[in-house]
């Protein structure tokens, strides 16, 4: 196997994106990462595109040669593909670039992750979002995706003990982060009694424990790491690289306040680079409801299982704390453009390691973990970065 | 004797009062619930129509008379609100209690009399050895146009009857039929409420029917009205019925009991088969009842019959009365949407 | 939903048709070929099985903002039931006031209208729940009278 390094990022602000198509996100975002990376079209050899539902919003599939062929790559017959396991989809087409870099197919890839959510009604998009769980037996059935995560805070509530304060700290938190993300969706801090006092969604879920359905590009470039140096000296290093599934269903599950395909996934990448949590000196998590974020925590091991809520709520994953997490602004605050997402993790882990964070820096970051997950984590996707 | 070898009923758990409907129309509302003898009628949830209904009954029919599906050789369901226009309520019925395939199904359709044009058809293919059992369904979720007088009574519920020859808990002696070409009530094809003709509804069409059928089946039966511990009639209202009952000769005492307009509407095609549920709900061995339905359009059709020493035997809770007493009231606000009274445009 | 998707499994949504697995003795819903905890020596062993219908709420929740084709409910209570023989289903449970449901409950099925194709569309018909006992109203008063205070 082959190390694999990260050579270039390109990213768009997520948001209500009216003006804007998928194929010209792909195209901007991949601009822009060649452009960072220093390649040119030539370079590359292969194009990996996460998407969650451009059948569903858009009624378009196909979305790897669309993009390959917007983007001027089809005259190069590039291979492309497209990788989708619902909102982990990003994590999981990076994974499929860093797999065929480090077994020797391929050199140079970009993977771009681009999705719009916007371009259908609030009710379609919810309704796209719970086909990431199952759909005939849950959503069908008049489960929301908010109210199959409520059932899991409730669970998570009576095993622990987790309070409404702790919730909307995490949601504060991340606001704050994204205050000082210019790329945020929401770029302002928020309120903890105003997550309180949001409107219910589900119980005990409220509107502003949920991220939004966004529109948004993110692409990375991802090269053999014995070649990066060729086009760039800022390449970050992918040390580890997880992934696990579980039942489609929740309530397949034996545990209902647990997601074990990110304990999985983070144990397999830490084996990769002999690392262990307390390593890390920034983490991205797949914060699609407060709640989430608490569990991830506590299944990479950040913190013990019923503690990472009390942790949040004392400070310490916010900048300055032991674990900054979510600097970006997390899902919540940056955005959630399901196909996208899982890189714009990656993009802001790069630039907090190469020290290009601006006033979210935290200080000598050296490892980084980014953890995506689709539907009620029946696919999660791990990677650990370090600078070299 | 061929007649009822088991029965089952089903009314939704909401109700509104008629005061309630009243007041949305600046109208005096304890002067329509005089007026019309309804005090407040059964809603259906937004999940419930005809076949929910037909299959809850059913079920419950199935249940008393420990049946299984393959015991059935017809369904018949009477309705004048299936949810399809073209594909049977019937089939869904069959499916749902494990029936299919071996038997005959159909739907009927005679405004309020349906269901008993069914258990007429169950008698004669039971009769004749087609089918040892025979399923007849009563039920509508019927509306009526918001203000119209229709609003105060159209509810929703139905009941079942399985006809058959084997451990009959209720024997049917007679039945016959009065029927005339009489347009006092009707919705044409594509149309979401019915029209009526108001005061005629009445004379030349409810009470002519009513009363000729049940005269022609005493006569048929060589009975006098004290003959009878019980009496049922259709019910559109609460006054009808009882008006029709005095007329034929018969008191309180035998009609009230299945008597149910005044507290959970006019049920339609199902007010006949609840009427007689609430009957056998309580009915002892050798106990004789009356039954007398009506159709629009117009049509009635009369039952004399004997309860039997088998109806002691059968487990009888989820009785008629346990299911008034678990309504729950709604406002009209939850009814108008219940009932897919809003407009929603184009938005779903 | 196309016709034959839904009408495939129609006797698992009517009648709660499920699998029982010989090798393990075990109950699986909805019906299933294959037991994951018996691995490929369960094909062939996994035998259709009727739930009685009754069951126990695991966790419930109130949903606000409704399902698409759930408009008409709001606000809703969705859980996550085990049936008595074993296995969960995620339901909702309907014709109750949904803040009274908690972990716990008994609750039995009934056949419901799950949803149509679109006005002109097919019906789709299946199970739902309702709670097996009424829950005591007085009860969730005093309940609501406790968090005013709050």
């Amino acid at each position: 196997m082959r190390d694999v390094s990260i050579i270039g990022v390109g990213i768009t602000k997520f948001g209500e994106l009216w003006d804007k198509s998928l194929r010209e996100l792909g195209l901007e975002t991949g601009l822009a990462a060649i452009n960072d990376a220093g390649i040119t079209s030539n370079d590359i050899d292969a194009l990996y595109i996460g998407n969650m539902a451009a059948g569903s919003t858009l009624q378009q599939e196909h979305v790897s040669a669309l993009i390959a062929d917007y983007c001027g790559l089809a005259n190069q017959n590039i291979p492309a593909t497209r990788v989708e396991a619902a909102s982990a989809s990003g994590g999981l087409a990076i994974r499929q670039a860093y797999m065929a870099i480090a077994g020797g197919f391929i050199d140079v890839a970009v993977v771009g992750g681009a999705e719009k959510m916007t371009d259908v009604s609030d009710s379609e998009s919810s309704y796209t979002v719970s086909m990431g769980s199952d759909e005939q037996w849950e959503a069908k059935a008049g489960a929301t995706f908010t109210s199959l995560h409520a059932i899991i805070a409730q669970n998570h509530i009576l095993e622990y003990g987790t309070t409404r304060e702790q919730l909307s700290a995490v949601a504060a938190k991340n606001h704050y982060h994204a205050s000082l993300n210019p790329m945020a969706q929401f770029p302002f801090a928020l309120d903890p009694t105003a997550v309180s006092k949001s409107g219910m969604v589900s119980t005990p879920l409220r509107m502003l424990d949920c991220a939004p359905n966004s529109d948004g590009a993110a692409a990375v470039v991802l090269c053999a790491s014995e070649k990066a140096q060729k086009y760039t000296d800022k390449a970050i290093k992918i040390i580890g690289s997880g992934q696990a599934s579980d039942t489609l269903s929740l309530h397949h599950r034996k545990y209902l306040h647990r997601f074990p395909a990110i304990n999985i996934a983070a144990k397999k990448a830490f084996e990769d680079c002999n690392k262990k949590p307390s390593d890390l000196d920034v983490i991205e998590v797949h914060d699609n409801f407060t709640i989430s974020e608490i569990i991830a925590l506590e299944e990479i091991g950040v913190f013990n299982r019923g503690e990472a809520a009390q942790k949040s709520m004392e400070g310490e994953t916010r900048l300055g704390g032991i674990m900054p997490t979510n600097t970006s602004g997390g899902l919540k605050a940056r955005g959630h453009a399901p196909g996208a997402t899982g890189i714009a993790q990656i993009i802001e882990l790069v630039k907090q390691l190469r020290g290009e964070a601006g006033d979210r820096q935290v200080e000598n970051a050296k490892l980084a973990l980014a953890e995506n997950h689709g539907g009620t984590a029946a696919t999660a996707v791990v990677h650990i970065l370090e600078a070299e | 004797m061929n007649g009822i070898v088991s029965y089952g009923a089903y009314i939704p758990s909401h109700k509104i009062e008629t005061g309630e409907i009243a007041s949305v129309w600046g109208a005096d509302g304890s002067a329509w619930a005089k007026n019309l003898n309804v005090y407040s009628k059964s809603v259906p949830g937004p999940d419930e129509d005809v076949i929910t209904i037909a299959v809850e009954a059913t079920r419950i029919a199935m249940k008393r008379a420990k049946l299984n599906g393959t015991k059935i050789g017809a369904i018949y369901t009477g309705s004048e609100s299936h949810p399809y226009a073209v594909k049977p309520t019937s089939t869904i019925v069959a499916e749902a209690i494990g029936a299919t395939p071996n038997l005959t199904a159909a739907d009927f359709e005679f405004a309020c009399k349906a269901g008993t044009a069914a258990i007429q058809t169950c008698l004669g293919i039971v009769g004749n050895k087609q089918v040892e059992n025979g399923i007849a369904i009563g039920v509508d979720t019927s509306q009526g146009a918001p203000g119209d007088a229709l609003e105060y009574s159209a509810s929703a519920g139905g009941g079942t009857m399985i006809i058959g020859k084997e451990k009959v808990i209720a024997t049917i002696n007679h039945t016959t039929s009065y029927t005339t070409d009489t347009p006092d009530f009707w919705r044409r094809e594509g149309q979401k409420y019915p029209r009526h003709g108001g005061r005629f509804t009445g004379k030349p069409a409810f009470f002519k029917h009513v009363m000729m059928c049940g005269k022609m089946i005493m006569d048929m039966a060589g009975s006098k009205p004290e003959d009878y511990d019980y009496v049922v009639t259709h019910q559109p209202n609460g006054k009808f019925p009882i008006r029709a009952a005095k007329s034929l000769g018969f008191t309180e005492e035998q009609y009230k009991t299945g008597l149910l307009t005044p507290r959970i509407g006019n049920t339609y095609s199902g007010a006949i088969f609840l009427g007689l549920s609430a009957i056998l709900d309580i009915a002892k061995p050798g106990d004789r009842i009356l039954a007398v339905a009506y159709g629009s359009g117009a049509g009635s059709d009369g039952f004399d019959l004997t309860v039997t020493d088998e109806i002691a035997k059968m487990d009888r809770s989820e009785t008629v009365e346990d299911m008034i007493s678990r309504m729950e009231i709604i406002n009209y606000a939850t009814y108008a949407k219940y009932r897919g009274k809003l407009n929603m445009g184009d938005s779903k | 939903m196309s016709v034959p998707r839904f009408w495939r499994e129609l006797d698992t949504r009517y009648n709660l048709i499920g699998s029982y697995c010989k090798i393990t003795n075990t109950y699986h819903y909805p019906r299933r070929s294959f037991n994951p905890e018996a691995g490929r020596d369960s094909i062939g062993s996994m035998e259709d099985y009727q739930f009685k219908g009754t069951g126990t709420v695991v966790t419930a929740t109130v949903v606000h903002q409704a399902q698409t084709g759930y408009e008409m409910f709001g606000p809703y209570c969705m859980a996550i039931i085990e049936l008595d023989e074993g296995p969960r289903i995620t339901s909702q449970i309907v014709d109750c006031e949904p803040n009274n449901v908690k972990s716990g409950m008994k609750v039995k099925s009934v056949f419901r209208k799950l949803g149509e194709d679109s006005e002109s569309g097919i019906l789709h018909y299946g199970t739902k729940f309702i709670l097996s006992e009424k829950t005591n109203t007085e009860d969730s008063n005093e309940d609501t009278i406790e968090n005013i205070e709050l």
